[in-house]
Parts: C-alpha cells; structure tokens; sequence
C-alpha cells in the first residue's frame, strides 16, 4: 500500500464504451449543431482506445454501446473513481441516468467499493470532477449540484472537495484538466479563468497553469505510467493549433495527440471518454 | 545583590531544610491520598495572616515550620526562610504563577540556576559561547554547588524526578534567589487539585495554587509527559456549556474556568503541517494520539482505506510487528476504535495491512501514521458552527492556512491568512476583513453569525492564535503580514511555529525514553498520580487493556534506547543538561504576566461604543506601526539580519548575569528609583553603545512601589469584553524607511489617526537629541526623572484603565552613532502613552521635526535616558514625588484617586542584571549608520514597557533595526522580575520574532525599609 494520495496519474485499467448509431443525432449538445460524422466519431474512438490499450498498456474494459444512450461513449460521467473507491453518479440529465448501470457492473468486477449515488435531488456529472491529486474541484452546473457534489464528498472523506461554479461550458472539465501533478491546463476563456481563480483560492496547495488558446482544448488526460513517465493525451495541432504548440513545449512529457474533432461536437473531451482506474495488485 | 544576605539565607535555609526535612519525607508519602481541601485551606489562610502581620523573618520562620510539619500536601521543597534578601529580592509578583514548588518553581530556580551559572561562566570568558562546549563546565559547577548543599535536594512531586533533582542541584547555587519568591508564594498558597486527562488515557492529578495561571498548569503536564516541544500543545477546559474551551497560559485558571470543576485535558492546539519536522519522537507520539482520537471520533474524517491504514500503524506502533502465534491484539480489537464505523472488514483489513509493515518501528510507525494523517483534508481544521449571512448553515474551519467555510461537507469559500485584513466579532457576530484582490478596488468585510457571543469570541480566540502560531515569521510570509493583534486585548502569547521549530533545533537532550500505549497508566500510578481512568478511558474510546503485551515490544523494538547507552552518570549529566536547557528555554518562554491593558481597553470599548471602533482603529495603525516598521527595515536590510532561529538560540546560550550594584540606597523618595540607580545604568548603557551588536534589548526594571499591581483587577475585567478585533496583516504601512512611499502612506495614516486622537492624552515626550557620547551626569539625571515619569505612568494607567496596549513612543535618538547629523537623527518620535496616536501622529508625520514633540512636562521615560542619554526635555526635575505631574487627559479625573500615595522613606536596593547574547552578525557595530528611523512605543500592563525603534542604515544601504524595550515594574514585594523578564523577553521575541533578543539588563531596585525594622 502506497499510502494515501500517493502515485497520481497511475492506472492500470480503463473503462471505455463503444458509439451507438443513435449518436449523431441524439446525443445531447450545447450549442452546435454541425453535423456529426459517426464513422469519424467512431474511428476517433478507436484511435483512443488503441493508445490506451497498446501504446500505454492499460487493461481496457470496453464496454458495448447502447443505441438507448446516445450519450453513452462519455463514460466519465457515469463514474468518479478515486482510489478504491467508485462514485456512481446519477448525472445531470435525464436520459443519461440509465448509463451507470452498466458502468457499476464493471467496476464492480474490478473489485472497487461502490458507492452509489441514491439521493433523487442529487445530480453528478464526472465531467464536473477535476482531481488534483490532492483534492477535488467540483463545478457546479447544469449538471452537476450541491448535493451531488455534497454526496462526492462523504464518498471520499480523505479529500477536500471544493465547489466551482461553472457558468459557461458543459462541464467544469470542459475548459480545465489536469496536465501533471500540480498543474492545471486551463482554458483562456473568462470563465474559464475565473473558474481557475476560484480553485487557486479555495486550495491550501498551489497548481501551476498552463494556459491554452481554446478552452475545449484544454482538457487532456495525464497519466503517470511505470516506465513511461509523464503521459499526456492531448488535442491535436490540426483541431487547435494554437493549443497544441502550448502542449509541445511540454517537454518532460510524453505527447500523444488524439483528433477528437468529431467528439467535440457533443461537448465530448478526451477525459469524457475513459474512465481510469488504478487497481492495487495488494488490495 | 548582596552577598551577606545571601549566606544568611543559605545558613538558615539549611538549618530549616534539617528540621523540615522529615516532614518533607511523609509529604511525598501522603500524597497519594490528598487531604481534605478544608484544612489546607485554613492553614494557608493562618499563614496569610501570619505573613501579612509581620514580614520580619522571625515572623516567617515560624509559620515555616509550622507549614512543613502539618500541611502535607504542599510539598514545598526547600522553603528558604525570609531573610533580608528575600525582603528586598521579593519585588517579584505574586501573581506570579509559582505556588508550588514543583514545576514552575523549579523554573524559577533553574533560571535563576542558569544565571549564577552563566556569571560563572562569564568569568572565564566574558562572551558567550555555545551553550554545547560551555555546558560540561557548567556541570561541574553545578554539581559542585550541589555537594555543598545536599540538603537542598529535597524530593518533588510529580514524575521526572531525575530532572527535577538536576533542577535542584542548581537551584541550590542560588538560594539565596529563591528563598524570597518562595516565601511569598508560600504564604499566600491555596491549593487546588487539578485532574488533567492525557491524550493516552491516563488521568494527572497535580495541585497547583488556586490563583495559578495557566501556564503553570500546563508546565506540569508537559514536564510529567516529558514533552519539551510543547507549544503545538494546551489544555482545554470545559466552559459552563460544555463548550470545550482553551486554557489561556497566561491567565489565571481560576478566573476562566469559572467553577469549581477544575478537570482538564491536554491536547494538541496546533497540529503541525508537517510532523516529520518535529525534533522529537515523544512529540510525534503525542500528536499521534490525538490524531486517533480525532479518528476514531470522526473529527478527522478519512475513508475506508484510510481508517485501515491509520489502525495498521497503530497496532505496529503499539504491538510491534504482527505475530500470528502470539495471542492476536484481535483480542482487543473488539474494544478499540479505530474508526466511528469500525467493522469487521476494517478490522480485517487492519491486521491486514499490518503484517505489511513488519520491522517498523514505532517511531517509525508513528511516522507513517502522521505521514498519511497529515494529508487529510479535515487535518488541523478546528470547526465551529456558523450561519452565513443568509442564515444558511455552515462550518467555519480554522487550519493552519487560513479560515475554510464549510457547507455540509463542502468547501465553499476559503480565506487564507494572507487574504484576511481583520479579524472581529461583536457579540455574536464574527467578521474578516478581506483584501481586496488584483481587480477589486475596495476590502470587503464577510460577516457570519455565530450561536452566542461566546461561541463568536472563541472562534475569534482560535482565529488569532492560529494565525500567530502559524503565520507570524512565516518564510513565505510577506514582509507585512507579519504582526497583528491590536485592538483586542487578547493576543496569542506562546511562541509561534517558527520559534519553536528553533527551539526545538536546539533540544540536545538524548532521546527521552517513553512507552507507547495505554499501559503507561501503571507506571504513571507508581510517580504518585493518581489515576483517575474512569471518564477519560470512556472519553477516549480507549481501551484499558491494550496496554501492557505491546509495550514491551514496542519499547524493545523501538526504543534503541539511546540513554542506555550511555552508563548511568553519564545518563544523568546528559539529563541533567536537557533539564537545563529545558529550564533555559522555559525561562525564555515563561509565562507572561497577565495583560491588563486589553482588559482596559476593552473597557472603554464597552462604554463607548461610537468611538471604540474609531480607536480601535487607530490603535491598530499604531500598534502595526512598529511592527510594519520592524519588518520594512527587515525586508529592506535582510542580509543584515539573522534569521530568527539563530536567534533564539543566541539567547537561550548567552544569559549572562551582571550584578552591578547591590548596596542598598538610604531613603530615597518613595517608589521611584533612587540615583545610585542610575550610575550602573549608565555605564551600562555606554557599554552596549560600544558593542553596538545588540539588536535588541529588553531592559527590565523592577522598582518597588507601594501601591498594589494592578494586575487582578485587569485579568478580571477581560471576560466581560464582547468584541474584540485583530489585524492579521498591517493594512496600512506604517514605515519609517528610506522608501518615501511608504513614508506618504504613514503619513496618511497618521492624519487619520490623529483625528481621533485628539481627545486621548498625550502624556510624555522625549525629544532626544543626537549626541555622540553620552555623558553620565546627563543620563543618571534623566534617568531619575524617567524613572519617576515612569511611575507615575504606571500609576496613571492602573488607575485609569485607559490603557492599552496602546504603546507610547517616544523619539529617540541614537547616541551610538557617532556619524548621526542633527538632521537626519531626529526620527524619533515621542508618543503619548495613552493617547499614544495624538503625539505620534504628529512627531512622526514631520519626521524631520520631530524635535518638537508634545512635552506635557512629563519627564522621558527611563528607555530613553539609559539608552542614549541624549537630551531630555524634563519638565520635572529628577523629583521622587509620585503624584502626577502634569495630565492633560481626559482621564484625569480618574487618575485622581490614584495619584499621591504617601512617600515614606526608603531605603532601596539595586540591582543589575545583564544578559547578553553573542552578536551573530558582525554588522550592527563599528559601524556607523544613519539613524532612519527610531520610535518608542509604551505599552502597559503591570508595569511600564518602553519600546524603542532605531533603525538605521548601515553601510551598503543595509538598514538595522534596533529595538530596545524598558520595563519597569512596581508593586508592593511581590514583583516576580524572573518572570517579568522572561515575559518581556518572550513578548520582544514575539512581536518581533524575526530579530534576536541580544541583551537583556535586569536592574532591580528593592525598598530596604521594612527590613530594617
């Protein structure tokens, strides 16, 4: 046993979810409204999940899609997992709730201790959940609410759990991920800053940020792998140019851009689609 | 000090230590079944009026005896008959908590003990050294001194009786010190019984006098844990409302208990963000024990995996590594708790994780435990119930960092110290005052109700300590944020972090042998405390029984046991050189005399409402001026300076005791000090102009005077105070440094203050001249007029209540810098006392002009005369009247009543004392600088405290800050000075607790009057 809050961005598994057909047209979206390419969508994914399967090596829990939840690929809303311990949430929108279901089933069999959201007044998106390392950040959104948040917090007493309000965007992940340990890529966008300010004021600890053009740009998923050091899946330089210099000047890191652009249209960032795990060969 | 009078005190005290020393013997015995309080109540009550009657020494030696012989329960160790010395040394205060003789008292005598040994010492080198290559001769001269008095080891109660008896031996060098202070406290003991439940379960029980403070208390507790790190540690008491509350050191118990309930827990007060700094194991171990507790209460919540992992240390901790054979601590498990909603899964798990860390030991375990402990969200977070300002509920949560506002188990809002202007409550309301941030143009204030006013007042309480402890001479912390506490009268009074981390760098004793679990409760029994196991075994959720099967172990395992190493002698040298630093230290940090200018000033809040907040205001300006002042010139000339730790050390090695004069005075006028005074201090002063190395002093004058310490009024009046304000940063900066900024702002600020001001008094002012070097007559002559001037202060503000903290400045000008111009001198600036801003503002404003101070015909205080003897303006001749001079208050009507006492003759006794620290940096002397800035500020309390700023730059642009701060006590004999002085050296170390306290000048006039009968 490692000890507490030891090893962050070390996993060992990954729970992912195929795209149902009902995606293009169902999914729930924010604003845009281009049209979504599924067969793009689709190979995205499966770009996704070769990296973690192969080039990182986790073990990948691949879950089917359900033509039912069109949303279902973004699996991280489903779960928040933390240690041993896996919060099932019950997410901000209707039509989603139905996804965690499948979601308990494995993460049961990876023998975590569920813990699940029953209270009907709480709503949790994992898409509004930012771990530090230390502590959590919870947004406050359409999604997401106090109680949810609340419900978060007694599941995992050993942390600090910080409200942020989320006025713009999806998700509080949805302009601010974490690119190693301490530090924070956050959006440029206002909200997106301020939301940062907010977290910098409600932690005891101190985050370097690292600042990129696009706020959508700014979710990545940092891992830190046994001989691979600092990994960090990041936006590609043909989505968001800008951004993506940003992310190459990182250089301790090893980069792996993944093209979203499909996903992205659905509000679905590159955290969305996974659900990480690190399982404990002792425990 | 007079050497006649001190082998007469010894001759007696040997010969009364031969008569009592059976009754001593039966004392130790009886202890365990305590008398009823009754009967010692009437003794000491007999003995009071005994005392009272006569102070002659016949009178006393009688009423002695009498003592030894039927009170067995206060086993006063050597009770020192009252001679001649003991007379004239008692200016030391009663109040003074050193009713017993068991740990405090011994404080006294170790320091006293480590004073003759630093005179010793400065015979063969008039420097001061390392205390570690000093401290073998010391020994030796000590035990020396002990053979000569083997009768002076008499056994004390409690536990750690090595150390106390090393504690003796030294005390016996100076018996003479010691037989006045005991005499006095003797007479006036009443004992009470105080139960103390330990955080492994056990209960101590101790008796301390009832009017003891709460310091004293807390003293015993730490000597019988063998706890030398113990400022991250206080009791707790439970109030009227069973509201746990903190017992305030510096307070008498008594008075904050409020009952008759005199039970009370040891606790961790400040939980160190980092344990792994701790110096000592038994430290850990103790903080170790609270974080169970807190665990397995859910105080500290944590999860699952967590609660396992905490438990495993525990049991590896306490048990050693697993053994499956040996019977199981599963045995035990049942009746343990490790987490609130323990199972069988936890349980299971426990034993799980615990046969992973076998080999560790328990120091080691310990570690671990605080390791994963510490990363806890709710780790060190002091909780307390609140509203916002909608009136939704939430939980206000103290930590080292800031103030955390918790809804539910949220973290909704956070305010780091940083960010935090003021901290206030006003009866039930609790208010910070926040900075604004880059983009807000304006503070804001966030108000939250709290239950009652008490609950307001002690999370105002926490919020000040905390960030005291935690904040004050931080690294990190900017240059002006250093200091608060204004306004209010109650102030953090311990060291903070940072000086206890210095502290405990210098602890050199061997690593104290202690045993881990519950089992201690058997050995504790055999030291003569009683156990009183039931309520707080319940309390604890510990369980009785897990003692003694670990204990071996881990006592074995863990313990390498260093001081076995050793053969027993050295053993013993080794603890008694811990016993002597430990006594050093505590020396350093005894308990301060109880602020009565809070109380006053709280006082006046409470009459008037309106202008409180306006003064309140002020005072915090002023009061921060200083320290701003302190820190600008720290920032400004930090290479200059020493870093605080070495600081610290310097002191506790350096003590270095001068007697300069002893011979009693023929009568002079009443309280005031005589002239033969003076000289030393002169020569004293001249001396330290030479070394120029100090950078600052504490100077402690102790006067007799008639008329009671005002001190018991005060300490009474605090509780009634239902607002109070702290300023944990200085919001304004107040600098006199070279910046010119800066100089506008305080200007500014000034103005404010003045406004207000104008109604207080303004009292004296000195205008000092810039001379090169002083001449004697010129100083002893000012020193008599201080001295006077001084008094009467005391006096007026006794009397008045008005007083503050308020400090009163006073210019000065440096006469140790040769290369002073009249021009750029002149800095200094003469505050009021009372009034302190009227006078400040506007000698600061025009910092050029300062030669124009507001003379009320108030002569200079003494800080100014012995300082630099420069020019005083004494509208009063050196005259010894103690009626008020000139007072332009308002509150003049109440210093009537104060104002003449009756001037018999006196004959005084004077003394001198000097402790000097080695220089750590070279800078401060030879060199010539220029004076920047020099400010006095007066303080009240019990005795008058003059402060004295000089900041000046030296070469480079380097700047120095230089604080010299005169105390002068009064009262009728019963002045403890030892404490005094190590209050005032404590309270210079605090507030500026990144400077070093280089010298300290004990000058001790005493009234030989009634001994002369």
């Amino acid at each position: 046993m490692a000890g507490l809050m030891a090893g962050f961005g070390l996993y060992t598994h990954a729970v992912v979810r195929g795209i149902p057909a009902s995606l293009a047209k169902e999914a729930l979206r924010m604003g845009s409204q281009s049209e979504v390419d599924l067969a793009g969508a689709r190979r995205e994914h499966e770009a996704y999940v070769e990296v973690l399967k192969t080039r990182l090596g986790l073990e990948v829990v691949e879950l089917p899609a359900d033509e039912s939840f069109p949303d279902c690929v973004f699996v991280e809303d489903a779960a928040v997992v933390c240690g041993d311990t896996a919060l099932i949430t019950r997410p901000g929108a209707e039509s989603r709730r139905g996804e965690t279901e499948i979601m308990k089933k494995a993460l049961m069999d990876l023998n975590l201790n569920i813990v699940e959201m029953t209270d009907e007044k709480a709503t949790l998106d994992g898409g509004d959940v930012l771990f530090t390392g230390r502590e959590f950040f919870v947004g406050l959104s359409k999604r997401t609410n106090q109680r949810g948040a609340e419900i978060l917090a007694d599941a995992f007493k050993d942390y600090a759990v910080s409200t942020v309000p989320v006025e713009h965007g999806l998700h509080l992940k949805s302009f601010c991920s974490m690119g190693g340990p301490g530090l924070i890529v956050i959006g440029s966008s206002e909200p997106a800053q301020k939301a940062l300010k907010t977290m910098q004021q409600m932690s005891d600890h101190r985050y370097d940020k690292l600042t990129v053009a696009d706020d959508l740009a700014a979710n990545c998923v940092y891992m830190n792998l046994p001989n691979k050091g600092h990994v960090l899946l990041h936006c590609t330089s043909e989505e968001w140019p800008e951004s993506a210099t940003v992310f190459e000047k990182l250089k301790d890191h090893m980069l792996i851009p993944l093209s979203n652009g499909e996903k992205v249209k659905l509000d679905g960032a590159l955290t969305c689609c996974s659900v990480l795990i690190n399982k404990k060969a002792n425990i | 000090m007079t050497t006649e009078a001190g082998s007469e005190t010894e001759v007696k005290e040997k010969a009364a230590e031969e008569s009592a020393a059976e009754p001593e013997q039966t004392e130790k015995a009886s202890e365990e079944s305590p008398e009823p309080a009754n009967d010692q109540g009437e003794e000491k009550d007999k003995e009071e009026k005994e005392g009272k009657e006569g102070k002659g020494i016949s009178k006393y030696l009688p009423t002695w005896l009498k003592k030894q012989k039927s009170q067995s329960q206060t086993s006063p160790t050597k009770e020192a008959p009252p001679t001649e010395e003991a007379v004239t040394e008692v200016t030391a205060n009663q109040e003074g908590p050193v009713p017993e003789v068991n740990g405090h008292a011994e404080e006294v005598e170790e320091k006293e003990a480590a004073k003759s040994e630093q005179v010793n010492e400065k015979e063969a080198e008039s420097d001061s050294n390392a205390s570690a290559d000093t401290e073998p001769a010391k020994e030796e001269k000590v035990e020396e001194s002990a053979e000569s008095h083997p009768e002076e080891n008499k056994g004390i109660t409690g536990g750690a009786e090595e150390q106390k008896q090393g504690g003796e031996e030294e005390g016996g060098q100076t018996s003479i010190f010691q037989s006045p202070l005991r005499l006095v406290r003797k007479t006036k003991m009443k004992l009470v019984v105080c139960h103390v439940s330990l955080l492994d379960g056990t209960n101590f029980t101790c008796e301390v006098e009832k009017r003891a403070k709460g310091q004293f208390l807390f003293f015993k507790v730490c000597e019988q844990l063998n706890l030398m790190e113990k400022d991250y540690f206080g009791l707790t008491y439970k109030d009227n409302h069973e509201h746990e509350c903190w017992l305030d050191p510096t307070k008498e118990i008594k008075r904050q208990i409020r009952s008759n309930n005199w039970q009370f827990a040891f606790n961790v007060k400040f939980y160190p963000p980092d344990p792994s700094l701790l110096t000592e194991d038994i430290t850990r171990y103790l903080l170790c024990l609270q974080l169970r507790e807190d665990v397995a209460s859910g105080r500290l919540p944590c999860s699952f995996v967590t609660h396992a992992l905490l438990g495993s240390y525990t049991l590896q901790a306490e048990f050693g590594d697993y053994e499956p054979d040996q019977p199981r601590p599963n045995d035990y498990m049942g009746q343990r708790t490790f987490a609130p909603n323990q199972n069988k899964e936890m349980e299971e798990k426990i034993f799980e994780l615990h046969k992973s860390h076998r080999g560790m030991t328990p120091a080691q375990a310990d570690t671990q435990f605080l390791e994963n402990a510490k990363k806890l969200s709710m780790y060190g977070v002091d909780l307390h119930h609140a509203k916002d300002s909608e009136g939704v509920d939430i939980m206000l949560g103290v930590c080292a960092n800031g103030l955390l506002v918790y809804k539910d188990r949220l973290r909704i809002n956070r305010f780091a110290w940083p960010k935090i202007l003021k901290i206030s409550y006003k009866r039930n309301n609790f208010y910070i005052k926040i900075r604004p941030g880059e983009t807000e143009q304006f503070e804001s204030t966030v108000g939250f109700k709290l239950q009652n006013h008490r609950s307001a007042k002690r999370l105002w309480k926490v919020c000040v300590e905390n960030h005291s402890f935690f904040r004050l001479n931080a690294a990190e912390a900017p240059a002006k944020a250093r200091f608060l506490t204004l306004g209010s009268k109650f102030r953090y009074s311990g060291r903070t972090q940072a000086q206890s981390r210095v502290a405990s760098s210098l602890i050199d004793r061997p690593a104290p042998n202690f045993e881990r679990t519950s089992s201690k409760r058997i050995s504790r029994s055999l030291d003569g405390a009683p156990v009183i196991s039931i309520t707080e075994a319940s309390e604890n959720g510990r369980d009785p029984h897990l003692e003694l099967h670990s204990d071996n172990k881990s006592l074995g395992a863990s313990e390498p046991s260093p001081s076995q190493d050793h053969d027993k002698t050295q053993d013993e040298v080794l603890k008694h050189q811990a016993s002597i630093s430990q006594l050093k230290r505590s020396f350093m940090e005894a308990p301060p005399p109880s602020p009565p200018q809070p109380s006053q000033w709280e006082k006046r809040l409470t009459s008037s409402p309106a202008p409180t907040i306006r003064i309140q205001q002020q005072q915090q300006v002023e009061v921060s001026a200083p320290q701003t002042e302190a820190s600008a010139a720290d920032s400004t000339a930090c290479d200059t300076k020493e870093p605080a730790k070495t600081t610290e050390v310097e002191i506790e090695e350096t003590v270095v005791v001068q007697e300069v004069s002893k011979a009693p005075k023929p009568g002079l006028v009443t309280v005031t000090i005589s002239p033969p005074v003076d000289p030393p201090a002169a020569e004293q002063e001249e001396t330290r102009g030479e070394q120029q190395q100090v950078k600052a002093q504490v100077e402690i004058v102790a006067a007799k005077e008639t008329k009671a310490p005002p001190r018991e009024s005060v300490s009474s009046e605090s509780e009634s105070e239902d607002e109070a304000e702290y300023h944990p940063n200085v919001s304004a900066s107040i600098c006199h440094t070279q910046i010119p900024e800066e100089e506008e702002e305080e200007e500014k600020e000034k103005e404010k203050e003045v406004e207000v001001e104008e109604k207080s008094v303004e009292r004296d002012t000195v205008a000092a001249v810039p001379d090169a070097p002083c001449l004697s007559a010129e100083v002893s002559q000012t020193v008599e007029a201080a001295t006077s001037q001084e008094e009467e202060d005391v006096q007026k503000k006794t009397t008045s209540e008005e007083m503050e903290k308020e400090g009163e400045r006073e210019a000065e000008e440096s006469t140790e810098d040769p290369m002073l111009t009249p021009d750029e001198a002149p800095n200094g600036h003469a505050l009021p006392e009372e009034s302190v801003t009227g006078t400040h503002t506007a000698t600061t404003a025009t910092t050029e002009e300062d030669q124009t101070p507001k003379m009320n015909g108030d002569a200079p205080t003494l800080a100014e005369a012995e300082h630099r003897p420069q020019v005083i303006c004494c509208s009063e001749p050196p005259v010894v009247k103690t009626e008020m001079v000139t007072i332009s208050d308002t509150f003049a009507a109440q210093k009537t009543e104060i104002a003449t006492k009756e001037v018999p003759i006196v004959h005084t006794e004077t003394k001198t004392i000097t402790y000097e620290a080695a220089q750590l940096d070279g800078n401060g002397d030879g060199e010539p600088g220029v004076l920047m800035t020099a400010q006095t500020i007066t303080s009240e309390s019990l005795c008058t405290t003059t402060t004295t700023h000089i900041t000046k730059t030296l070469k480079g642009g380097l700047s120095e800050t230089r604080i010299e701060k005169r105390i002068v006590i009064t009262g009728d004999c019963d002045i403890d000075h030892d404490q005094a002085l190590a209050q005032a050296i404590k309270e210079a170390k605090e507030q500026h607790p990144d400077m070093s306290v280089t010298r300290v000048v004990v000058h001790k006039e005493t009234e030989l009057a009634e001994e002369e009968d």
